[in-house]
Parts: structure tokens; C-alpha cells; sequence
């Protein structure tokens, strides 16, 4: 009985400490990329190979589902604005919800899924290839030639991408609500427009979808680059970058809207 | 695939996302309805301005004029002080009536102008001395039932007599 509590006990101290030791490897992993970083902007074609791999290529199902959230947001707030008598009031309630919140939140849950992913079962395979210790005997620092233009392309990509997907969101959503259920065009622009801020709603939302590109890269990347050079190793670290990711963008989503709501 | 391809997509990528931030900005949001030119700012005290917000519209007749630049508490007199930052192309009267109102029935409250008659035109930092306050709902409420209670009242006390 005492030797099972003990082994219990065990286990939650190695598991604490084994997060902390590796938030701790994973900061020193960052302060690495940002001292490697000028490699990437000296030598700009890796970083927009990069760009892309991780944005180019997330366009296509970031704009697919922008426009259908877009869409969505449009016949679900009709339905309920419509009780109240003020179904005109559904421009602002699209555009709100998607630049504010929606934006980046979604693009950043599906940038983890969809290059989030890539990037760590890359860099792992790398890994476990032993590409990146190839590259060190070459004297050819892999943080600068690897994973320093991935960091800068995902930090690059995540703000665009957030950006497209409202507007597409917008159309979406319009062409729901105007053609569709028959709200007047002008009540729709002209109430979005009295009402989203670009100072306070676009920028704010361009500013938590940077956050989130830092944040959604640097886990993938470390995870990829912290992964046991083994096919198992490399499947659980994938895992382990879509559950983090989503994990992270929420919770600093609460923390910086709290910030931007709160004042 | 070869490099110049990818450049060139990548280009298309960037300028497709900054022409979105630039839509966002023009069409969603209220960048090109921020009169950039020349304004003048006038102050109006209100006993009470209900829900009134800062970048509220001003309006005279229905058209936008100027915006709500500031709210302040005024510890002296105990009234707030609003500055309206009204557009310089339309000059208004000394005697000009400012009023809160509120669009439709939940909407949006804004300030309304009603020009009067007085020849000489508002300058920067004029006061605007006729104002009305927002209507605050429970404020006529208690003042109908009030009414309603004397009314009932003075009914029966002409009856008893």
C-alpha cells in the first residue's frame, strides 16, 4: 500500500519536473533560434521556401473554412438577432466575431494541424535520419540552416493567414446574409463599419494571430527537434505538437483577450 | 519545384495577405470613415449620458458630422463633459442643441446636433450650453408609475369627498 502511494507520488514529481525541465530546454531552445536568426534573413530564399511550405500551402483549407464559418456565423446569428428585431445588426456580429476572435483563433488550430504537424514530423525524421548531426559535422549550425527560417516563416504566415480568413469570413457571411436571407447590403456594411475599430479590433486581432504564429511554430519545432530519434519518438511528438499547440493558442487567446477586453 | 516558382508564390501569398489587412481596414473596419481632416472640438455638460460611448457618431439631421472625442466627470459640478469633435466643413450655431439619442429601440446611442438661429458659429473649445440628457428607461418608468399613483389619488379622494 505505502510502497504504491510512493510510486504514485514518484511518478507526479517526474512528471512535474520533467515539464519544467523541458519548458526549460524549450526557452533556451528559443533564445537559440533568436540568436541564429540572422542566418535566415541573410540568406532570405530559405525562409521563403519555408514560407512556402508552411503558408502557401495552408491556404487552400484556411480560405475553405473561413468561408464556410463565415457562413455559419452569418445563419446562426440571423436566427437569433431576428428575435430581437435587428437582424441589420448581423455585419457587425460577423465581422466582430471573426476579426476579434474566430480569425486567429481557427487559423492557428488549423496552421498546428496542418503545418504544425509537417514541420515536427520533418524535423524529427531529420532527426532520426541523423540529417541534423550530419549537418553539425559539416560545421553548418542546424537551429540556423533548419529550423531559424521555419520559425520566421510560421511568425510571418500566421498574421496573412488570420487576415485572409476574416475577409473571407466577411464575404462569407455576406453572401449568406444579403443574398440569401434578404438583410439590406448597406445596413450590413455600414453597421460593420460604425462598428469594428481598426485600432482596437483589426490590429488587436493581427496582434494575437502573431503571437499565435510564434507560439504554434516554436512548438512544433521543438518538439520536432526534441523528439527520440525513433518512428514511435516521431508519432508521439506529432501528437504531442497538435494537443500542445491548440492547448497554448487558447489559453494565451484568454489571456491577451482579458488584456485587450479588460481596459 | 524550382525556386523562382516558389518566389513567386510566395509573392502572391504576401500580397494577398496585405491586401487583406488593407480590406479589413477599408471595408470591414472604420479607417476611411475617421475624418482625418480638419476638425473642431466644442464641450457640452450633460446631467446624465446614459450608454454614450468615445468615438460615437455626432449627427445633425442624420448625417455623421463628427465623432465623440472624450468623456469626463466633472468633481465640480457633477455633470459629464463631452468633447465633440465636429468636422470643420460644417460650422454650426451658437445656440445649437445637443442632444443624446439613442438608434432604433437597443441601438447605439449618438449625439445629435439641432442647429438654432444665432448668426455667430461655434469655435474650437466653445461650450454648447443647451443640452438633454439620454433617456434612461427606469428614470420614466418610476416617473409614469409616480404619476399614475397621484393620479389614482387624487381620483379617490375626490370620490370619498
Amino acid at each position: 500500500m505505502l510502497k504504491r502511494l510512493d510510486s504514485a507520488l514518484r511518478g507526479i514529481g517526474h512528471r512535474l519536473i520533467d515539464r519544467i525541465w523541458r519548458l526549460g530546454c524549450g526557452a533556451r531552445f528559443f533564445f537559440h533560434i533568436m540568436i541564429y536568426s540572422g542566418e535566415s534573413f541573410r540568406r532570405l530564399h530559405l525562409t521563403i521556401r519555408e514560407i512556402y511550405y508552411t503558408g502557401v500551402l495552408s491556404l487552400i483549407i484556411i480560405l475553405v473554412s473561413a468561408f464556410f464559418v463565415g457562413m455559419v456565423l452569418a445563419l446562426q446569428g440571423y436566427n437569433t438577432l431576428q428575435k430581437y428585431g435587428s437582424s441589420e445588426a448581423i455585419g457587425v456580429l460577423v465581422a466582430l466575431s471573426l476579426v476579434r476572435e474566430l480569425g486567429p483563433v481557427v487559423t492557428a488550430l488549423l496552421f498546428a494541424g496542418r503545418a504544425g504537424t509537417a514541420i515536427t514530423a520533418q524535423i524529427g525524421l531529420m532527426k532520426a535520419t541523423e540529417q541534423l548531426s550530419a549537418m553539425e559535422m559539416m560545421a553548418v549550425s542546424p537551429i540556423a540552416r533548419v529550423i531559424a527560417p521555419r520559425f520566421w516563416a510560421g511568425a510571418f504566415s500566421m498574421p496573412l493567414l488570420a487576415a485572409m480568413f476574416s475577409m473571407v469570413g466577411v464575404l462569407g457571411g455576406y453572401l449568406v446574409a444579403v443574398p440569401l436571407l434578404g438583410v439590406d447590403a448597406g445596413a450590413f456594411w455600414s453597421q460593420m463599419q460604425a462598428n469594428v475599430d481598426f485600432g482596437g479590433d483589426i490590429m488587436n486581432g493581427l496582434a494575437k494571430s502573431l503571437v499565435f504564429g510564434i507560439a504554434c511554430t516554436l512548438i512544433a519545432l521543438f518538439e520536432g527537434y526534441d523528439a527520440p530519434p525513433t518512428a514511435d519518438g516521431v508519432s508521439r511528438a506529432t501528437t504531442r505538437t497538435v494537443v500542445n499547440s491548440s492547448l497554448a493558442v487558447l489559453g494565451l487567446d484568454f489571456i491577451m483577450t482579458s488584456f485587450m477586453i479588460g481596459t | 519545384m524550382e525556386r523562382t516558382t516558389i518566389d513567386l508564390w510566395v509573392g502572391i501569398f504576401a500580397a494577398a495577405g496585405f491586401a487583406a489587412i488593407l480590406g479589413l481596414a477599408m471595408k470591414v473596419g472604420n479607417l476611411t470613415s475617421v475624418d482625418v481632416g480638419d476638425t473642431y472640438t466644442v464641450t457640452a455638460a450633460f446631467d446624465n449620458i446614459g450608454g454614450l460611448k468615445p468615438r460615437a457618431p455626432v449627427k445633425s439631421a442624420g448625417v455623421v458630422v463628427g465623432r465623440v472625442a472624450g468623456i469626463k466627470f466633472d468633481t465640480s459640478t457633477y455633470v459629464a463633459q463631452v468633447s465633440l469633435e465636429v468636422d470643420k466643413r460644417y460650422p454650426f450655431p451658437k445656440d445649437t442643441f445637443a442632444n443624446i439619442y439613442t438608434a432604433g429601440l437597443l441601438g447605439e446611442q449618438y449625439v445629435g446636433l439641432e442647429a438654432g438661429g444665432d448668426p455667430e458659429t461655434l469655435k474650437n473649445g466653445d461650450r454648447i450650453a443647451h443640452t438633454q440628457d439620454a433617456v434612461v428607461l427606469e428614470k420614466m418608468i418610476s416617473q409614469f408609475l409616480y404619476n399614475k399613483a397621484s393620479d389614482t389619488d387624487t381620483k379617490s379622494a375626490a370620490e370619498a369627498k
